[in-house]
């Protein structure tokens, strides 16, 4: 083989370790029990892909032959501590009895095993601060430090809940399961909080040089129309909808060069219409409901942006009324500095501006890089130089994804 | 995998004919257990009231009157059951008509070898 076939097959194992390394993970888990030697199973069935299939060529479904691999490779490894520890032979025999995975597992089995590690990462059981980062660690695999950036924290602080909460769940022995329908609701809304701060990691990227990672909101996307599928809740449908909506701008977000495009200034023509159409419709449904959540509510906002021909043209006395619901439904900081920027649009810069003072004042969202960019935007349009300036640099300390820094630097240049 | 299931409560959270019912009931979960084979034991316990605690340090036994924490609510009785995993446990827990007053932790029971 030329070094460029090698090169190629690399290529193609990296590639296939982004798409599928999380699918061949969760049904290891459910294979294994045990999240640590499902991970430590998952790395030697690559490391064995990359040592193999350079030689024997790529396997018509690498999934399976992945899966196949890494049970292997983790009875093997349990086989050979058990010369150290008697009762892990009992393990390893019992994990080879349940005999081997069929060659080709339907995708059917897969989802289902994504949407139990969904459910047992998003457990009542465990610390609500641990849910989220378990949940994007091991249903979706980024990395302990991306984590830490979507929530402002530490890498260590991420690290040390994630250690605890996987010890929670083998010590207490939180099952690998979908619940019952009884604990189903209860359930939900964590897995929906989950789902959706994966789709704003990978719509806004928290930090480097890409704007948006769409294969994140891709995945959180895919999540979300799988839990629709299994409950048909109003809610789920909402935070469907949320995102369809939000991701139908993906294109028009963002200029050729990489640049952040404003809704004011994006080419509404670039908009996705059938992620528009079928949004607008999960709208309609949540909003049906009897009792109407925070998805559903987000929806009906990203529903009037989707449907408005140019900002002017938008309907921001119903996008105010909207965010009016929904501040009575959840009491945020981000969401009272949204409305701000709903009633500027609606009565002009000053009334935006006396809002986020107030937040600001409050002690709330400090060092909220929006916030002050908000801040920024209302100086600007009212002439007020110097404050608005000042605020641009603000909300700069704060900022640490490249176009967005740009974008305030842009703004800051043209003053 | 055993779970032993701790029922905490205010002393004053039944009135007598409350507690009656409570152990009533708590019997019927204990026989329902049984049958379905997850029962290993349970107990309700005497007020604090009638609790003396134990230590030993320097080779010199302490006894003193009274539960070892002063907190608001205390161990009032207990399951000790079998449970395939924590869901089921949990389960379980929400059956025990204690929890309706109280609350009930649950703790995995570490297996360890050679105990009678």
């Amino acid at each position: 083989m030329s070094d460029t076939d090698a090169d190629r097959i690399r290529a193609q194992v990296d590639s296939i370790y982004r798409t599928e390394s999380r699918r061949v993970f969760a049904t290891l888990v459910r294979l294994l029990g045990e999240f640590d030697l499902a991970e430590e199973a998952l790395h030697d069935a690559f490391a064995s892909a990359i040592d193999q299939w350079p030689r024997e060529g790529v396997p018509a479904n690498p999934r399976a032959w992945l899966v196949s691999a890494g049970r292997f490779k983790a009875i093997d490894a349990i086989r050979r501590r058990a010369r150290f520890d008697a009762s892990l032979g009992e393990l390893a025999e019992r994990l080879d009895s349940q005999g081997r995975p069929a060659p080709s597992p339907d995708d059917e089995r897969i989802e289902d095993d994504r949407l139990r590690l969904i459910f047992t990462c998003c457990h009542p059981a465990l610390p609500p601060d641990a849910r989220v980062p378990l949940t994007l660690r091991e249903v979706c695999g980024l990395t302990t430090e991306e984590i830490a950036r979507a929530f402002l924290s530490v890498p260590a602080t991420i690290a040390q809940r994630i250690v605890r909460a996987k010890s929670k769940i083998r010590e207490a022995r939180i099952p690998y399961e979908v619940p019952s329908r009884a604990d189903l609701p209860e359930r939900l809304d964590t897995v929906l909080h989950v789902v959706y701060l994966v789709f704003n990691e990978g719509y806004s990227a928290s930090s480097g040089e890409a704007l948006t990672r769409a294969d994140l909101s891709g995945e959180a996307i895919r999540l979300g129309r799988l839990l629709l599928e299994l409950l048909p809740e109003p809610e789920a449908a909402g935070l469907l909808a949320l995102m369809l909506l939000q991701e139908s701008r993906r294109v028009a977000r963002t200029s050729p060069a990489g640049e952040l495009v404003l809704l004011e200034d994006q080419d509404r023509t670039l908009w996705n219409r059938e992620q528009i159409a079928e949004g607008r419709a999960l709208t309609a449904q949540a909003l049906s409901a009897p009792q109407v959540g925070p998805y559903a509510l987000q929806a009906a906002i990203a529903a009037v942006h989707a449907a408005a021909p140019s900002t002017a043209e938008t309907d921001w006395g119903q996008i105010v009324g909207w965010y009016d619901a929904l501040l009575a439904a959840v009491l945020s900081p981000v969401v009272e500095l949204n409305r701000a920027v709903a009633v500027a649009m609606r009565d002009g810069p000053a009334a935006g501006l006396a809002l986020v003072d107030a937040i600001l004042a409050r002690g709330d969202l400090p060092d909220y890089h929006l916030a002050h960019a908000a801040r920024a935007d209302f100086c600007r349009r009212m002439g007020k130089t110097d404050e608005a300036r000042a605020a641009y640099r603000r909300a700069l300390e704060f900022t640490r994804q490249a176009p967005e820094r740009r974008f305030l630097e842009r703004r800051l240049e043209e003053l | 995998m055993k779970y032993m299931l701790l029922i905490y409560m205010g002393e004053n959270a039944m009135n007598d004919s409350e507690r009656e019912q409570c152990y009533v009931d708590s019997t019927q979960l204990a026989h329902d257990l049984k049958t379905s084979g997850k029962y290993i034991s349970a107990n309700p316990l005497l007020p604090v009231s009638s609790a003396t605690s134990v230590r030993v340090r320097e080779g010199k036994r302490l006894v003193t009157d009274g539960p070892f924490a002063e907190t608001r609510e205390h161990l009032g009785g207990y399951f000790l059951i079998e449970a395939a995993n924590l869901d089921e446990a949990i389960g379980i827990a929400g059956r025990i008509p204690g929890a309706r007053k109280g609350t009930v932790e649950i703790r995995p029971v570490l297996e360890i070898p050679n105990l009678p």
